[in-house]
């Protein structure tokens, strides 16, 4: 992701701005403690929930993060602006991530790619105007053996084809994992504690 | 040759592999009750006997590896590198969600060799399936007292949590997947101090490859010497292979090191040939960062020493895609140079800067404005990026020299044919445009 520079003169979060953090999410945080020795090493886990929960993660987001890790804010933007899964701006309610990996392009990826922009008509890194879906790229999703591949939120679409396209965008359940899942980051594991 | 056993994928296919009670009926977790009367140290003893290599790609033996822990140390972690973020890799990705529970056993002997309280299962984000498969897994073994406290009563306890990575293709590699447990930005550590003496949160720690840990169960198992029956000196074992592009059967597959890169492509147990009459033009055998080799070089030896006499970096991920010949080289080496470009983390400036201007040479190559001495000074910033020439502090630079010279040099001739081929004056336009 690209830096974001920020106006230094103006505070970047309004001081009396109501909180974000429903009390959920924060038990949720507090529960990933006991896993590491370190209050930091709860952030990435605590990055992911928040994003779940909320989205994106706004300035406001991230400043109670830092309070609930004892962390200054800015090292929550530090570390999160080093990874491309995480938002700092409002996304649509499904994310297209198309593998643009050397399988997947050599077998059409590109033909897929352009097919979808051509459907929703925005570019890469861009929300459809009614906040449905956005479009980014990934090098690999791992999934090379079903090449040209994508996923819609956390569901895989396998060997897509151009032709496809209009079919899996229609279909209003293209995001459901048909699989039994466990609640995210949730489970006994403090059982052993 | 021989009929293989899979050991490694014996129950891919066998209805509800994922689950405890059927990886128990195939005879699951008897390796760890068998482990835990044994002594750590001949656990070690037995892996290291065994000669297993690490899986991940650069194969240092992990029995060397579990005993560069001090011996007076209070904690130990373990962790398990499931990020497999390199292309066109995703054996990891079929042991998880087909076996899970083979990982978990593999992981328990592990951490009981090494002593360690608390293993961490680095997965990639981009591994959702996997994820909800592998947590459900864990779940269940923390409930049959597997996992937890006082594991089938032997005194031994172990944690196990997944950490989900989030999108870093650097955090595969060993220090900066413990920085990013840590919760700080994936940059790889200088080493020494090597992660076995000072690790995550500064204490020793053994990093795995999730196949390296697989393969744990059944050495204990079945014993050293029938590990060293599969293979070939120095690369005894089991090995998964996975294989794509337009071949006929893409897949995951497992068999001995002894097999060839042209098996893993035409042999009805693997690849079944190439699909739809397509040719082999190129072949990345071990995931793009080992490098390339032609159609004539099919007669490599998928193991860990082999690749290095075709120019190759090593036998990495031994994931093979193949490129067909309907397929522009330009755009092979332009997809190539891009993804080193944008994965590089930034730390070294000949690497940040290095594969940055590889991808834009390559960019305007592909876009019919390259020069003859364009590929002459590709070959030359390879050599001048990476662990090999001592510049960097990770091996991910190295990665990136061998695919782009291994490309340039044993493609040359068609790279100058496209460039002989393009319009006068585009040369002058491109460079205009860019300066």
């Amino acid at each position: 992701m690209v830096w974001q520079a920020i106006d230094r003169n103006e505070a970047v979060i309004d001081p009396e701005a109501p909180a974000v953090l429903s009390a959920a999410v924060r038990k949720k945080i507090e529960s990933f403690l006991p896993r590491y020795e370190t209050r930091l090493a709860a952030l990435l886990p605590a990055l992911h929930v928040v994003q779940d929960e909320l989205g994106y993660l706004s300035h406001q987001a991230m400043k109670e993060i830092a309070e609930i890790l004892e962390l200054h804010p800015s090292q929550v933007l530090d570390t999160l602006s080093f990874y491309t899964h995480f938002w700092t701006h409002p996304k649509g309610r499904k994310v297209i991530t198309v593998c643009r990996s050397i399988c997947c392009e050599t077998l059409g990826g590109n033909k897929l790619l352009e097919a979808i922009k051509a459907k929703l008509g925005i570019d890469e890194h861009e929300t459809t105007p009614d906040g449905e879906y956005s479009l980014v790229t990934e090098e690999c999703l791992a999934l090379c053996d079903y090449g040209p591949c994508m996923l819609i939120n956390e569901k895989v679409h396998k060997c897509v084809k151009p032709e496809d396209v209009g079919r899996i965008l229609d279909d209003p359940n293209n995001d459901v994992v048909d699989m039994p899942r466990s609640d995210l980051f949730d489970g006994p594991h403090e059982a052993g504690k | 040759m021989a009929d293989y056993e899979p050991v490694l994928l014996r129950n891919v296919g066998v209805e509800n592999s994922h689950t405890l009670e059927v990886y128990r009926a195939q005879g699951g977790y008897q390796a760890l009750a068998k482990a835990l009367k044994m002594t750590p140290d001949e656990v070690q003893e037995e892996v290291r006997d065994a000669t297993l290599r690490g899986r991940g790609g650069a194969g240092f033996p992990a029995g060397v590896k579990w005993s560069f822990l001090p011996k007076d140390r209070t904690h130990t972690y373990l962790c398990v590198n499931g990020d497999e973020s390199e292309p066109p890799t995703f054996s990891n990705r079929v042991v998880m969600e087909k076996d899970p529970h083979q990982l978990i056993e593999g992981i328990i002997i592990s951490g009981y060799a090494t002593q360690a309280q608390a293993a961490y299962v680095y997965l990639r984000i981009e591994f959702h399936e996997p994820f909800h498969i592998l947590q459900k897994a864990i779940d269940e073994a923390y409930a049959a007292g597997l996992l937890g406290k006082n594991i089938l009563d032997s005194g031994y306890s172990l944690d196990c949590y997944i950490h989900r990575g989030a999108g870093a293709y650097v955090c595969g590699e060993e220090t900066g997947l413990i920085e990013s447990i840590e919760g700080k930005r994936g940059y790889p550590r200088i080493k020494p101090p090597f992660p076995a003496v000072e690790g995550l949160f500064r204490r020793p720690t053994v990093v795995n490859n999730v196949e390296t840990l697989c393969n744990v169960p059944h050495i204990i198992e079945r014993g050293a010497d029938w590990f060293k029956s599969i293979g070939s000196e120095g690369n005894f074992g089991p090995k998964l292979f996975c294989v794509c592009g337009p071949v006929n059967r893409p897949g995951c597959y497992e068999g001995p090191m002894t097999i060839t890169l042209g098996d893993l492509i035409y042999d009805n147990k693997y690849g079944q040939g190439m699909r739809d009459g397509k040719e082999v033009k190129a072949v990345f055998p071990g995931g793009i960062s080992m490098g390339v080799v032609t159609t004539d070089e099919l007669d490599m030896v998928m193991d860990f020493t082999d690749p290095a006499e075709y120019g190759l970096l090593g036998i990495g991920t031994a994931a093979a895609v193949v490129i067909d010949n309907s397929i522009d080289i330009r755009t092979v080496l332009r997809n190539v140079a891009r993804f080193f470009a944008l994965e590089s983390c930034g730390q070294c400036t000949q690497c940040r800067e290095g594969t940055s201007w590889m991808y834009k040479i390559a960019t305007r190559i592909e876009q019919g404005a390259g020069r003859i001495e364009d590929l002459d000074l590709l070959i030359e910033t390879t050599g001048n990026l990476g662990m090999m020439p001592g510049l960097s502090i990770c091996g991910l630079s190295d990665g990136a020299v061998f695919p782009i010279r291994t490309i340039v040099q044993k493609f040359r001739a068609e790279f100058e044919e496209h460039i002989r081929n393009q319009e006068p004056g585009c040369v002058e336009a491109a460079l205009a445009v860019a300066n």
